[in-house]
């Protein structure tokens, strides 16, 4: 299994992979919103949390419809069916190596965007670790709608119209909760512990129903 | 106690086309079967569901011999299919080394050493090279060693020669010799001959005729 | 012979890679050695002058700052060159230059930013304002990274140099109209700059050791470049004698 997760992250580094890109899209997106917001401090590090929530949101499913296609494409995938590893397993080792690659970089870059949004360090610090709580919650999610799409031939933008409704409630927690730590009535800690089990919750229907779609979608 | 492959009545669908019906067979261990027929007369379908990839219509497929419990005999099958299961961008050793560790050894038998698997196939010495840059025929070659670092007693070949020159189609009958000289089971669907001692199964489109074909 | 061929014949033998290795061997020691004896003078002017009666200390960093930024535009431009030379004159080495300038780029891009937002600190009490120039300096960043991220997903160097000599040119003749724009946005939004390095009016003081400063990096990125050139060409040729090397295996078998 930890085989699996090495080749995973040695294939995002090598030439090609998605994880620079990823981070990349992410400071992009976050990048372009001032200029269409203006470059208002105070407006800036007010919707600095949401604004760093939706570019990850984003940056996350990229890539994401790669995680079986490549696998198919070149028969991995057949093989990876045929072990006495539960498919499930295999599934979630490919989504952790997945976020390892692709979501952690996010988490990581975030503080430096939220100094572009002119957000104060309570209000990164929290955006950084609900980022990190949610984020893996969109890969493991994503992980099933990549599943159905993999044999579609432009599953890439199929997999962002599946998935993205399914992350709202990713979303709404993260958003809040990072708010909370910095406006003073609402508490940090239920939203945040709600985003947790989201995650966890996720971290279990995401690759069961992945399994089921890759077995269906064998031929 | 020799493993045997049991099939039992085996009929299978493609969307609603029936494309073959009513197959069985049995092998016993030392013995290969070549699948042959025309284009289409589902050679390749066969071969995926006895590797578990496709849900038989009707029929079943059995493993006996098989001292611990299995879950599913794919589990001791190697697919060798159309595309190569490699990587372009990690070097075959990487290739190699991942496979074998993922996939384990069946009981019964333990993969060889990568760089002896290369050796074996007549490529000793390029494992470190990424596996995108060998041409069409070592990219086979490198897919076929494989079968070598991972043991399983079935070997599932689907058109295993098709890119091959002839020296390195000696060198993979020896090695299919060899594997059914351990006590291993081949199948193969292929067009040329496959070089080795084996029974015959002429798909004909819809039904599979059973024959003894030495070669 | 006329004088013009001889040059021309002269500029095609830089254009072998070999020749290139030989000139690139015997420069390097030599613009290294100037590099450094450059910094050295440059750092201690730097740390010796005295403070701006305004900005304190903090005055010393725009040392760094300024030849980062204004070698962020340099080395835009030598790319926009060679991806000229890919595109018009098929130079051999064009498009190793542009290749091995892209990182480079990014990484005085990268310093130019982090001081600003260190001098920034300070001076507007916040890490980042969305100043037009800061604003120009961080688009031009995302230019140099997403011209690396090209130049990595593609993994034939000749096809790679043609797609990303275009992609250098386009993004070139679209920096003045970036700039142009991010002015005309910031101005929209914040009637007045926040600070405005009075250009010509700087005080001599600060002058010299700025110019040293610039010189040194200027050399440091021209040693730089053509360090990371020669390591390209070597990569190159460990590349095409390993796929010689898979090909050779084929044949004895």
């Amino acid at each position: 299994m930890t085989s699996l997760f090495l080749r995973d992250l040695k294939l995002a580094m090598r030439a090609g992979g998605g994880a620079l890109i990823g981070v990349l899209f992410f400071m992009t997106v976050v990048a372009v919103v001032p200029f269409a917001v203006g470059p208002d401090l105070n407006l800036l590090s007010r919707i600095g949390p949401a604004i760093l929530w939706i570019g990850a949101l984003l940056a996350s499913l990229l890539g994401l419809d790669r995680l079986f296609q490549a696998e198919r494409e070149d028969g991995s995938l057949d093989l990876m069916l045929m072990q006495e590893t539960p498919l499930v397993l295999t599934v979630l080792m490919k989504c952790l190596a997945h976020w390892t690659a692709t979501g952690l970089p996010l988490v990581i870059a975030s503080p430096l965007l939220g100094l572009f949004m002119n957000m104060k360090e309570l209000a990164i610090g929290a955006t950084m670790l609900t980022l990190l709580a949610g984020t893996p919650a969109i890969t493991l999610i994503g992980a099933a709608g990549a599943a159905v799409a993999v044999t579609l031939p432009r599953g890439g933008l199929l997999v962002s119209i599946l998935v993205l409704p399914l992350t709202v409630p990713v979303l709404i927690f993260g958003v809040s909760a990072a708010y909370a730590a910095v406006e003073d009535p609402a508490p940090f800690l239920p939203p945040f512990l709600i985003l947790i089990a989201i995650t966890l919750f996720f971290a279990v229907i995401g690759p069961l129903s992945a399994a089921l779609a890759l077995r269906a979608a064998s031929d | 106690m020799p493993i045997s492959l049991l099939v039992e009545g085996l009929s299978a669908k493609r969307g609603e086309d029936l494309i073959f019906h009513d197959i069985s067979f049995v092998l016993t261990a030392g013995e290969a079967l070549v699948v042959t027929g025309p284009n289409g007369s589902g050679k390749s379908t066969l071969l995926r569901v006895l590797a578990g990839l496709l849900a038989a219509q009707s029929g079943r497929v059995l493993l006996d011999g098989i001292s611990s419990e299995i879950g599913h005999p794919r589990e001791f099958c190697h697919y060798l299919g159309h595309r190569n299961a490699m990587k372009r961008e990690l070097t075959v050793e990487e290739n190699l080394s991942f496979w074998k560790s993922f996939m384990g050894d069946s009981p019964g038998g333990a993969g060889i050493g990568i760089e002896e698997a290369a050796e074996a196939l007549g490529l000793g010495g390029i494992s470190h090279l990424p596996f995108g840059y060998l041409s069409a025929g070592q990219q086979r070659r490198m897919a076929m060693a494989k079968l070598l670092v991972a043991y399983r007693p079935i070997w599932l070949l689907d058109e295993p020669t098709a890119a091959l020159d002839a020296s390195a189609d000696r060198l993979f009958a020896t090695l299919v010799t060899r594997h059914l000289g351990a006590g291993g089971i081949v199948v193969a669907a292929t067009h040329q001959p496959l070089g080795v001692e084996a029974r015959e199964l002429r798909m004909t489109g819809f039904a599979g005729v059973a024959g003894e074909v030495g070669h | 012979m006329s004088e013009n061929s001889l040059s021309i014949r002269k500029f095609s033998d830089l254009a072998n890679p070999t020749r290139f290795l030989g000139l690139a061997g015997r420069v390097l020691p030599w613009l290294v050695g100037l590099t450094v004896v450059l910094f050295a003078i440059g750092l201690y002017l730097s740390f010796t002058t005295e403070g701006d009666y305004q900005q304190g200390e903090t005055v010393r960093i725009m040392y760094v700052h300024v030849p980062a930024a204004w070698l962020s535009m340099m080395c835009y431009t030598v790319m926009a060159v060679s991806a000229l030379g890919t595109l018009v004159w098929r130079h051999p080495l064009a498009d190793v230059s542009a290749r091995a300038a892209a990182p480079i780029g990014a990484s005085f891009t990268f310093l130019a930013l982090v001081t600003g937002s260190l001098w920034g600190k300070p001076m507007w009490g916040t890490w980042w304002v969305w100043d037009a120039r800061l604003t120009s300096v961080f688009v031009l960043f995302l230019m140099y990274l997403g011209l690396i991220a090209l130049n990595r997903a593609m993994d034939d160097p000749g096809k790679a140099a043609k797609v990303s000599a275009i992609l250098i040119l386009v993004g070139f003749v679209n920096i003045p109209i970036i700039k142009f724009s991010v002015e005309w946005w910031n101005t929209l939004h914040q009637p007045a700059s926040v600070l405005r390095l009075g250009g010509s009016a700087i005080d001599p003081e600060f002058l010299w050791p700025l110019l040293v400063m610039a010189v040194a990096f200027t050399l440091l990125f021209f040693a730089l470049h053509i360090a990371a050139m020669r390591n390209e060409i070597w990569r190159r040729r460990v590349t095409s004698m390993r796929r010689q090397a898979a090909r050779a295996a084929g044949r004895e078998a």
